[in-house]
């Protein structure tokens, strides 16, 4: 694994001091990034060059740095999470990139998800949805063992498939209607394959849904940009389950 | 003062959490309204906690420093969580999950919470599938089981490589449920930056907002700490990058006693470190050694060989390679407990072994288990660890085997609590990775999980009970008074003071050097010369920090640099007392390896005589020496022996 050197490169970065400031595009140049680096650690290197000459470095979210914690959000070259499949930013390595190339970065971009500062976005949205019924209404303690809640191995596979949603945006910023229906789907879909989540689904489908619509999330056209941006390939099947879950639910009002 | 009480209940083993439990007083429901508690963490063990004190109708102030408690790195445990349910009819037990865990530990855990942990584990697998956590299942539908490091059973439960993800969702939709019904208010974005104590009693926190830099105080009759682990002293690790000590060293430094700082779990199977720009490490689950082979070359000149990239991997013949966990420990082979591997690795490449550029690194193959299994089935089992090795890499792991290293990877000291999880001082709790009580000097595999949510859904929210029972009298918390005033002062100078250095290298700077101390002389073998060596260097590296380092951007403002300053300045005093506490334990056990302390084979040797308890250090000002207190740890129920694993 012997990583080879870009000389140069230039990052063209999104620069917003705060939720009021207008914002704007700067360049800036990067020397010797190891192509076995990550793109975050691209730009630790690029702050760190920026704190040297007495500028503000790139305020951006990262946490976990291996692809899980859903936290780094960022547009780059037109992607969510970068042009590469099935990854979070933190798993896109500069070997993706040639040298003297200029990347782009910009934060998420839509309604729903103001920017805070450079690439930071608010996602608090996203824990409002979650709120209104993402989940199975049981206390701590007083529950049945374990085993006596059957689930046949497929179903329990593809709640796992829906459940394996991270929560980190990039079906909303590549969608062009800013639309939420993958994540929300996501959640729905999770507990309708469950017994668990059988008692409470109608109430579930419908208050999610009324509460995207309510935070200005964009209506689903089915275009799937959203499931080819997802870094972790959530279907769009859940969508469909999503909508029969919603039809369900209403038709039974 | 050494009046460390642990308070452990009276009576057999088996019987002590119930009695205890029946003992302890509860807090009628029309009280529970009236008192307030702060949650400081929201991962495993702070989400289940805010949300089980939620429910039991106190209200609920909780804390984290990312955008979302979804994001708590308890997110990224991959392999599972352990539990006694003895499903798989192998002969497991409560009594045989909590003797795998003492030992496992190397006998420096406390008996009763251990045992506690064991006994309340098989409810939190019922407590999650209730939930919806979408397990592994058989194909009649009941859960399936997998084994883990350390252990002849196959015990733990799993949701394919993402367990801890699924496990923390699980209690972030019950976290949720609270937020929504109102008995929990949520402050992300939020960091703690001190404890307030009134009259001797933690009665609220001080905290920064970190969208836009304000104060705030925040009051409470009790304040429980669940903000992880400090491994992030030696800046490369496997935590996320904001995974700090911060809130526990504040804690500290207002009397909580820090307990075993020297014990940090090296994971044996991370992608080794390459080059120099690298930031974190990123692990691989143990649960990966189930059906991997580890080996490194049998001849020197293959390794070099593969050092200099003039041969593969799959060009060594089986004969010639050394799969030496197997051959050196026939009875656990490849399942050996995580320090046993990690000290096995590090051997193989300080021989010359090391197969990487650097030479630090050993081979993970699956070859064989494709041969036996099919590729088909490998994919199903460790598909997404493999999507995740070969992004990082380049390599797919299906044709040549992995690289790993040895990494560290948990904290098992912590804030020292005694069996209600209550520090040394009232009112303040530690629970998770935080505090130091269940994983003695070693954690296994699924066992930190475990103990996050044993700790916040069925330990804390009935001990927790026991003390407030006595505060229902207070009224709600002021925090116009005194003692909030000088905490707001504390730490508004405090970040002034780090704003105004404006030296000239940037934080991490100093982190990495910081690192490197730690690794060298801190790492996974230490001695009293490099650990007095450490001390020393800590000690300069503290005073260049405080003097030259550079924090760009606005105080009122979004601003890492400033957040990780603070970090970083109590993680080098928490570096220094890692140093003093190795230095005192004059023995080895578990990730503690002390080379004056070997056996004639190489392995850790334990000292009971002098070894046998549990530090508990107390602060005494900024830039005196700790004083140390010692918990003695007592074993009535399990003979302490040497570990062996052969």
């Amino acid at each position: 694994m012997a990583d080879k050197i870009l000389k140069k490169i230039y990052v063209k970065v999104w620069r917003q001091n705060n939720p009021s400031d207008k914002g704007r595009f700067e360049t800036y140049e990067v020397e010797n990034v190891s192509q076995g680096s990550s793109f975050l650690e691209m730009i630790d290197i690029l702050n760190d060059q920026l704190i040297r000459e007495g500028k503000d470095p790139i305020a951006f979210d990262h946490d976990c740095r291996e692809g899980i914690c859903g936290m780094c959000s960022m547009y780059i070259n037109g992607h969510a999470h970068g042009p590469d499949s099935e990854i979070t930013t933190c798993q896109l390595h500069m070997r993706k990139f040639e040298d003297g190339e200029t990347i782009t970065v910009e934060p998420w971009r839509a309604g729903a998800f103001p920017v805070i500062k450079d690439l930071i976005v608010d996602r608090t949205a996203f824990d409002k949805i979650q709120q209104a019924g993402g989940y199975v209404s049981v206390n701590t303690g007083g529950v049945p063992d374990g085993n006596t809640i059957p689930i046949a191995q497929v179903d329990a596979e593809e709640a796992m498939d829906a459940a394996a949603c991270i929560g980190c945006g990039a079906c909303v910023a590549t969608c062009k209607n800013s639309s939420a229906m993958l994540f929300v789907a996501a959640k729905v879909s999770q507990f309708a394959k469950l017994p668990q989540g059988k008692v409470e689904a109608k109430r579930r489908a419908k208050a999610m849904v009324a509460k995207m619509d309510e935070l200005g999330f964009g209506g689903c056209t089915n275009t799937g940009a959203c499931e080819l941006a997802c870094p972790k390939n959530i279907s769009i099947s859940h969508i469909a389950r999503l909508n029969r879950e919603y039809l369900k639910a209403k038709f039974s009002d | 003062m050494s009046n460390i009480d642990s308070k452990i209940p009276k009576g057999p083993l088996a019987e002590k959490w119930s009695r205890h439990k029946e003992a302890i007083r509860v807090v009628s429901p029309a009280n529970k309204r009236k008192l307030d508690i702060i949650v400081v963490g929201t991962g495993l063990a702070g989400a289940s906690a805010a949300a089980s004190l939620g429910e039991l109708g106190y209200n609920v102030k909780a804390f984290c420093y990312q955008d979302s408690p979804r994001r708590a790195h308890s997110i990224a445990a991959q392999g599972g969580i352990n539990a006694a349910k003895n499903y798989q009819n192998d002969n497991d037990s409560v009594y045989r999950l909590f003797y795998d865990t003492i030992k496992g530990g190397d006998y420096r855990a406390r008996e009763a919470n251990t045992y506690r942990l064991a006994e309340v584990s098989p409810n939190i697998i019922d407590q999650c599938v209730a939930q919806g956590v979408p397990f592994a299942r058989e194909y009649g539908g009941t859960l399936a089981n997998r084994s883990f490091g350390g252990v002849l059973v196959s015990r733990t439960f799993y949701a394919r490589g993402q367990t801890g993800q699924q496990l923390l969702l699980g209690a972030y939709s019950a976290l949720n449920r609270q937020i929504d019904a109102g008995s929990v208010e949520m402050y992300a974005r939020h960091e703690m930056l001190d404890v307030v104590l009134v009259g001797g009693k933690a009665h609220g926190i001080v905290a920064r907002d970190l969208t836009n830099g304000e104060i705030k105080r925040f009051g409470a009759h009790a304040v429980v700490l669940a903000t992880g682990g400090y491994g992030n002293v030696f800046f490369l690790s496997t935590n996320a990058m904001g995974c700090n000590g911060s809130a526990a060293w504040q804690a500290y430094k207002r009397g909580a006693y820090f307990s075993n700082p020297c014990y940090v779990q090296i994971h044996p199977t991370c992608i080794p470190v390459h080059g120099s720009q690298q930031s974190k490490l990123t692990l691989m689950s143990e649960s990966l050694r189930n059906d991997g082979r580890v080996w490194a070359p049998k001849k020197k000149e293959d390794a070099e060989r593969l050092r200099k990239g003039e041969i593969s991997p799959i060009d060594i013949k089986d004969e010639d390679r050394d799969f030496y966990l197997e051959r050196r420990y026939p009875s656990y082979g490849n399942l050996v407990p995580r320090d046993v591997a990690s000290r096995a690795a590090k051997e193989r490449c300080d021989a010359g072994f090391g197969v990487n550029a650097e030479g630090k690194a050993v081979f993970l193959d699956f070859k064989y288990a494709i041969e036996r299994l099919g590729r088909e089935t490998i994919e199903k089992r460790y598909g997404n660890l493999f999507q995740m090795y070969e992004k990082i890499t380049d390599v797919n792991p299906y044709e040549n085997p992995m690289q790993i290293f040895p990494a560290i990877h948990y904290a098992m000291g912590g804030i020292w609590v005694d069996y209600n999880l209550m520090t040394s001082i009232p009112g303040l709790y530690a629970i998770g990775e935080a505090n130091f009580s269940d994983h003695g000097a070693n954690r296994l595999g699924a066992s930190a999980l475990m103990q996050g949510l044993a700790d916040g859904y069925f330990i804390l929210p009935y001990t927790i009970g026991d003390y407030l029972a006595g505060e229902i009298m207070v009224p709600r918390i002021e925090t116009n008074t005194p003692e909030f005033e000088e905490a707001e002062k504390n730490v508004t100078s405090r970040l002034e003071k780090l704003y105004n250095i404006k030296g000239g290298q940037p934080v991490d700077y100093f982190h990495k050097k910081l690192g490197h101390i730690m690794w060298e002389y801190v790492g996974m073998s230490r001695n009293e010369e490099g650990l007095k060596k450490a001390i020393e260097e800590i000690a300069e590296l503290k005073k260049e920090f405080w003097s030259n380092v550079r924090i760009p951007g606005e105080m009122n403002n979004i601003n890492p640099e400033l957040e990780k300053a603070g970090r970083l300045a109590d993680f080098i005093d928490i570096g220094d007392l890692m140093a003093r506490d190795a230095l005192n334990r004059n023995e080895s056990c578990g990730g503690h390896f002390r080379e004056e302390s070997v056996t004639e084979d190489g392995e850790a040797k334990r000292n009971d005589e002098i070894g046998c308890y549990a530090s508990a250090w107390e602060f005494q000002g900024e830039d005196k020496e700790p004083v140390m207190h010692r918990e003695e740890l007592v074993f009535e129920n399990v003979k302490l022996t040497q570990r062996s694993y052969k």
